[in-house]
């Protein structure tokens, strides 16, 4: 059993369906968790379901003045950030061809540069307090790509390598970071696939289904837990079977 | 000795675990004082803890000695 107990989270993108999974996960071990999304009726709900234990901001991602005064007010919530989960992600899908800028830097803004603000802003508590985890939510596209997706694949490609390097950072202070790369889960950013895409998809998928969000948050505690203490810099693949690294 | 370079030299000693002689004025963090980049990070943030300011990123990168960190604290803080 996994214990977080008097660890303190920070969550992003946690009205999403591996968001909510990752809330429930961290609570059930016993941690204080601050969730932020931008769906507020969502996070309000989620709250309720959780108690006492989870704190809720309302924040967008996307404006990323907003980071820094997120970041200080779970930590003053909290009472610091041991444990930093990175979930938050958006899709605008497009073929190579067809990619317009916009659709290019949305894409790399929410999902690569907030990754980017949102650990730089934690951090440095976790340096002077020598402990902490860092877990990014990538994906497998980041690793083995896919037609109309180079936006997005190339943030979560760019997440795994952002990682390796602060890994070596950050190492010599009892922090680690880690990335966990989900295949293809069941929630609202795969419910637009066609049945055709599913079916499909789903020939390459070894164990024949889609993953859940439950499938993906278990590593996710199993990360920011003290048996986790030798691993970083490492991308742990949900995927089902469909690709093998 | 100045009031500042008595209280850097005590909070280099206790983050780089160095002896107290050693910590002068001319002392490099990194160079004569071994410490790593992510040291003297975390001596930044240490001082500004200390003396209650706050040390942008640009100027931190040039405080490389403990009489950087002394000038430029003495310079905030009058």
């Amino acid at each position: 059993m996994i214990n977080l107990r008097e660890k303190k989270a920070l969550l992003t993108g946690a009205s999403g369906g591996i968001g909510k999974a990752v809330a429930r996960e961290l609570i059930a071990a016993g941690a204080n968790v601050c969730l932020t999304g931008r769906n507020e009726e969502e996070l309000l709900k989620l709250q309720n379901e959780l108690g006492d234990n989870a704190d809720i901001i309302i924040a967008d991602l996307s404006d990323h003045a907003n980071i820094i005064s997120l970041v200080k007010e779970a930590e003053e919530k909290l009472g610091g950030i041991d444990i930093l989960v990175n979930n938050a992600g958006i899709t605008k899908d497009n073929i190579f061809l067809r990619m317009s800028d916009e659709e290019w830097n949305d894409v790399i803004d929410i999902n690569l540069n907030s990754t980017f603000k949102m650990t730089k802003a934690v951090i440095r508590g976790m340096v002077k307090r020598r402990y902490g985890r860092i877990i990014n939510i990538t994906s497998v596209i980041g690793v083995a790509g896919m037609a109309g997706q180079s936006n997005y694949s190339a943030s979560k490609a760019a997440i795994i390598g952002m990682s390796k390097s602060l890994a070596q950072e950050v190492g010599s202070r009892s922090i680690t970071v880690n990335c966990i790369a989900p295949g293809f889960i069941e929630t609202n950013m795969t419910a637009g696939l066609s049945e055709a895409r599913k079916e499909e998809i789903l020939k390459s998928i070894v164990v024949k289904r889609l993953g859940l969000p439950e499938d993906v948050s278990g590593a996710v505690s199993y990360l920011a837990s003290d048996s986790a203490s030798y691993i970083t810099g490492q991308t742990i693949h949900i995927n089902g079977g469909m690709l093998m690294i | 000795m100045s009031d500042t370079l008595e209280k850097v030299q005590a909070i280099v000693v206790e983050h780089l675990g160095v002896e107290a002689e050693k910590v002068s004025a001319s002392a490099s963090f990194i160079e004569d004082l071994g410490a790593d980049s992510l040291d003297t990070v975390e001596l930044v943030m240490a001082f500004e803890e200390e003396f209650g300011i706050e040390i942008p990123d640009d100027a931190a990168e040039s405080i490389l000695s403990v009489g950087d960190a002394i000038s430029f604290i003495d310079s905030v803080k009058k």
